[in-house]
Parts: structure tokens; sequence; C-alpha cells
């Protein structure tokens, strides 16, 4: 039973880094840029719903809201700022940016908020479930979050194939010259790309500070490191990779947290991306690409 | 005597002539500076972590820039490099009294560890390509901070005890000289100026060399195309992995160097953003620009300290020059706009 709780567990945790995931994929798919402020745009989001909720009082739906209103418009103002200029640069510049732009978030939240760590409120619900006679406690929190997974990734899966915004997006992934010849408006789909991923990020922080109510500048840096993982993990690029990389980091981590060792859990889950890219070198579900001379 | 002059001079070697006299001259002024003049503790504090930054991107220039393949762990080799330097430095303080020597002795053991790692490591990681190669290096850089940061190490009388993961070490009036995420507590300090100036001497003799002979050109050319030096008969693994390890021996030097220089040393210092620092520096200096890496890493080490008086802004700007210079190296105006002004000077140089 208590395998099952840790499972239940791993498989909460690993919903947050798929959600966070999918942002890292979506945006390497179409832009094909490594985008390490990700992680620094959930930090964004923690701090939004908790101003809006404590400071303002505002009702937990709207706080919510809140957040992902922000994170989605501080996604895409960085991307115009910072990267729609080196649209044409080596990725290497555009990696460098990025980590600009990460430092520039961590230490603009250290001056607007302090540096001090913040108790995250119970924003979503409190108590739980209990199954056979108590030996088994799921809280509702855990619930929320794995349902949340779930309807992003219906959501997202029907987004991207079923509308006009979803098909130009494939097509950018796809070929980016081939899709503006087709009338396609690359920056417009840019954007919108960083606004979902953006938008994601702040449901992630949101279920993460739930789950672990410290709020602090460097949040989340070390859940994107994690999820960017995932994203490698499941095949850089693919929407379903992201879910199943995020799902199987999640639960390999609390697995070994609970049977192996706390202090050798990230050692562990590092090692298992790198045997899982030696025996398929594009991830679990990624697309091999043939170089033509 | 004069032909030799001037042989330093030519454009092949140009790069290998001001790169010495930079740093020659760099150690001759700072020297004398230390001596007329006293320098703040702020000041001569940072020479040694500097020397040691610019080795680190040295070397990861060579992974980055003469091999083309991105690493997100170099940090990883420091530590090892690190770690390995203060336990040999440790075990042998009564063996060895003599200071050079047993920083001479820590620095290669450390380098030859990392360098051992390096060739382990780059065995899965040349399998791969591209961004999925960078993850896999970050994946090592984190285990390796992992590993370190449960190892106890000490030793006593009976001699050595180390334990893994809980610390169940009982020394009788021994040493701890590893304590887990403590890392080193008590390392005597035996790093100074002239050994680093020393060590980037070396590293730049080491990596003039290497990209000077018949396996830096292989190296080069693997990186410019990769399909066509195969067909030349280029041993593209080969190549690659003899930069990795080259890369990975210099950086675990420069992670001896920094540790001898601090009497405490976390491992954690070792983590993703010292191996960001290092790749910012690189990109900073051009990739394959060992000049400019030179002159990006003190630059850019200085800097921060520099605006120590904006105390909490500091990091900030620090960002923003970040953002700020990458949007102008691949401004495309700038670059028609310098293209421009470097034509009128050739254009007069010929009309002359």
């Amino acid at each position: 039973m208590t395998f099952l709780t840790y499972l239940i567990s791993g498989l909460a945790l690993g919903s947050v880094y798929a959600i966070i995931a999918l942002g890292y994929t979506m945006v390497y798919g179409i832009a094909k840029m490594l985008n390490f402020a990700h992680g620094d745009i959930i930090m964004a989001g923690g701090y939004a719903a908790f101003y809006a909720y404590t400071r303002f009082g505002l009702p937990a739906g709207i706080s919510i809201l809140l957040s992902i209103l922000t994170c989605t418009v501080l996604g895409v103002i960085i991307e115009r700022l910072a990267y729609k200029p080196l649209r044409q640069a080596s990725s290497l510049s555009v990696l460098i940016t990025a980590i600009g732009v990460s430092y520039f978030l961590q230490n603009s939240a250290q001056l607007l908020f302090g540096s001090d760590t913040k108790i995250f409120p119970s924003i979503l619900t409190e108590g739980s479930l209990r199954f056979f006679d108590g030996k088994l406690i799921v809280s509702y929190l855990t619930l929320i979050t794995i349902l949340t997974c779930i309807v992003i990734m219906i959501g997202l899966t029907l987004f991207i194939n079923k509308t006009k915004i979803g098909k130009a997006m494939r097509a950018c992934a796809e070929d980016k010259e081939a899709a503006q010849l087709m009338g396609i408006n690359i920056d417009t789909t840019i954007s919108i790309t960083f606004a979902i991923g953006s938008g994601l990020a702040a449901i992630a922080a949101i279920l993460l500070c739930s789950t672990y109510p410290s709020l602090s500048p460097s949040l989340g840096s070390m859940p994107g490191i994690k999820a960017f993982t995932a994203a490698v993990f499941g095949g850089i690029g693919s929407i379903p990779g992201a879910l199943l990389g995020g799902i199987l980091l999640g639960i390999i981590e609390n697995l070994t947290k609970a049977y192996i060792s706390t202090q050798l859990s990230d050692a562990i889950v590092f090692a298992v991306l790198i045997i899982v890219l030696l025996i398929k070198p594009t991830g679990l579900l990624g697309k091999k690409e043939n170089v033509k001379v | 005597m004069k032909k030799k002059f001037k042989d330093l001079l030519h454009h092949k070697y140009r790069s290998r002539t001001i790169s010495f006299a930079l740093i020659i001259g760099a150690y001759v002024i700072i020297e004398i500076l230390m001596h007329s003049i006293r320098l703040s503790r702020l000041f001569t504090g940072m020479l040694v972590p500097c020397c040691c930054y610019i080795i680190l991107a040295l070397s990861l220039n060579l992974v980055v820039g003469f091999s083309g393949e991105l690493s997100l762990g170099h940090a990883g080799f420091m530590a090892i490099g690190a770690f390995t330097a203060i336990i040999v430095s440790g075990l042998s303080t009564k063996m060895i009294p003599d200071t050079t020597i047993r920083l001479v002795l820590s620095i290669l053991s450390g380098s030859v560890l990392s360098g051992i790692m390096g060739l382990l490591i780059s065995v899965p990681v040349l399998k791969l390509s591209g961004d999925y190669l960078a993850i896999v290096t970050l994946a090592f850089g984190q285990i390796i901070k992992s590993l370190i940061t449960n190892i106890y190490l000490g030793f006593d009388s009976d001699g050595i005890q180390f334990s893994f993961v809980t610390n169940e070490l009982n020394l009788e009036q021994g040493k701890m000289l590893l304590s887990g995420p403590m890392g080193a507590t008590d390392t005597a300090k035996i790093s100074n100026f002239s050994s680093g100036i020393l060590l980037i001497v070396l590293t730049l003799y080491i990596i003039y060399s290497l990209i000077d002979s018949k396996y830096g050109r292989a190296i080069m050319a693997a990186r410019d195309d990769r399909i066509a030096a195969e067909s030349i008969g280029i041993n593209i693994l080969r190549s690659k992995t003899l930069a990795f390890v080259v890369s990975a021996i210099l950086a675990g030097a420069a992670g001896a160097l920094y540790a001898l220089n601090y009497s405490t040393l976390q491992p954690a210092k070792f983590d993703f953003n010292t191996s960001i620092l290092a790749l910012v520096y690189v990109v900073f200096g051009g990739l394959g620009n060992i000049n400019g890496t030179i002159l990006a890493t003190t630059v850019l080490y200085i800097l921060p300290e520099l605006l120590r008086s904006l105390q909490d802004y500091r990091m900030l700007i620090y960002a923003i020059v970040l953002i700020i210079v990458m949007q102008l190296g691949s401004s495309v105006r700038l670059k028609r706009y310098i293209e421009q002004i470097k034509n009128r000077f050739t254009k007069k140089g010929v009309t002359q």
C-alpha cells in the first residue's frame, strides 16, 4: 500500500513536470531553441498568484487566472524583446540570451519581492480521500494535479490537431520557410506558442507551490531543469513525449526517494536519462532525422 | 634573432604571441603593483579565481568552439579536479611539507582523474549529437555534483576512512577532508597567483599545440563538416574524444587550483550555474577565439565585483549586459555598419 502511495504522489509530481515540459517542448519544436528562462516564468506565476491571493485578497479562481495572464503576457514580451531579434542568430547566442533572461527574472524577483522564502497559501483545496479503510490516503490536491495534467494534454492535442492555429504551429515546426510561403505568419505563431507555454507554466506554478508551499526567487530553477530533462527524456519536440517523460521522471524520482536514497535521487534520475538516451538517442518518442549530404 | 621576432608576428602565430604577451604582461603589471602599492584584499582575492575561470573557459572553448559540441556540465570536471586535489593535498601534508611540490602533485592528480572521467563520460556522450549531447553533459555534471555531495572522507593515525551517503566515520584525532554537503572545511591554502599564471601559460601551450597539430585540424574539420571530414578518412569519434578529454584534463586542473585557494569549499559551488557561467565566457569571447575568451572571462569575472557598490542591482545589470551584447552581436544592421567601416579602411589602403 505504501508503494501505491509513493506511486500516486510520483504521478502527481510527474504531472507537474509534464506540464512544464510541454512549454519546453513546444518552444523547442517551433522556435528550435532551449528556453532556459522557462523555469523562471514558473516563479513569476507563483508570485503573481501569491500576491493576488494574499495581498489583494482576490478569490482563488481570479488569482489563478491572473497568474496565468501574467505569465502569458510575460512570455510574449520576453519572446518579442529578447528572442525575436535573434531569429537568424546562432543557437548559442539564443541560449545565452535565454540565460540572461533567466538571471534577469530571478534578480528582478529578488528586488521586487525580497529574497526571503514566502509560505504559499493553500489556494486550491485541502482534505483528502481515503481508500481501503484509510490505508491509502490521496489528497484532493494530488487528484487535481493529475486531472489538470490530463485535461491539459487532451486540450492541447485537440488544439494542435484540430484548429487552424494548431495546423500553423505544426507547419512551422516542420519547415519554417515553407510555412511562410503558405501564408502562415511565423512571428504570430511563435508568439502564440510562447503564450501557451508560459500560461501552462503558471498552472504548473500553482500546482507546484500548493504541493511544496514555499516561494522564493530561485523556485523555478530545479523544476525547470528537471522538466527540461523530462522533455528530452520523452523526445524533445514531441508533445506526447513530454507527457510520458514528465510522468516517468516524477515516478522514478519519488520511488528512488522512497526506496533508495533521498540524497542520491537526482543522480539516479539523471543516470536513467543517460541510459535512455544511449538506447534511444532521440528520446522515447522522438523522431530520428537523417542528415542528407 | 630578428627573423625569429618577425616570425612571432606572422599571421599564423599572431594569436599565440598576443595570448602569451597578454598573460605575461598582466602578470608583470599586477606583480609590480602588488609590491609598490597595497592593492585591496578584494582585488588580490580575485586573482586566483580569475585564473581558474580563464583556464575553465579555455578548456570549454576547446569543446564548444573547436570541437563544436555544446557541453553544459564542465563544472563537473572542475569539481572532480577540485576535490581530488583537496584529498591529495590533505593526505600528503605530512609527507610533503613543501607547498609547491604538493600543489603540483595535487593539480596533477586532479587533472589526471578528471581526464579519466572525461574519457569514460565521452563514450556515451559522443554517441549523441546536438542538444541531446548537451543534455547528457548536463546530466553528468549533476551526477558528479550529487555523488561528491555524498562522500565522507577523513583520515587518522589508522589510515583513511571513507563512507558514502551517511557519515559513519569515527576518527580519533584525525581530520575530515570531505564531509558530504559541507564539502571541504579546512584545506591548506597553497594556490597563489604565480601558479595560476603558470597554469594558464601551460594551458595555452597545450591548446595551441593541439589545434596546430594534425589532430587539431581533424577536430576542426569534424566540426565544420562531419560528412566531408569522414569521407576523407578522419576518425570523427577519435577527434572529438581527444578534444573532450584534453578539455576535461584542463578543467580538472582549473578546479584543483581553485579548491586549494579556499579553506572551505562546498560541492554545490560546482552546479549547473558554474557550467553556464563558463559557457557565457566562451560565447562572449567568441567560439574558437582564445584571446577573446581570456579577455571576456577577465572582464565578465570582474564586472559583478566592480558593480558591488550597486549591491542588489549588480546581477540585474549583469543580466541586461548579457542580453544586450547578444542582441548587438547578431544585429544585422550593426554588422553591415561594421562592414562599411572596414571597407572604407581597406579601400583607402588599396588606393594609397
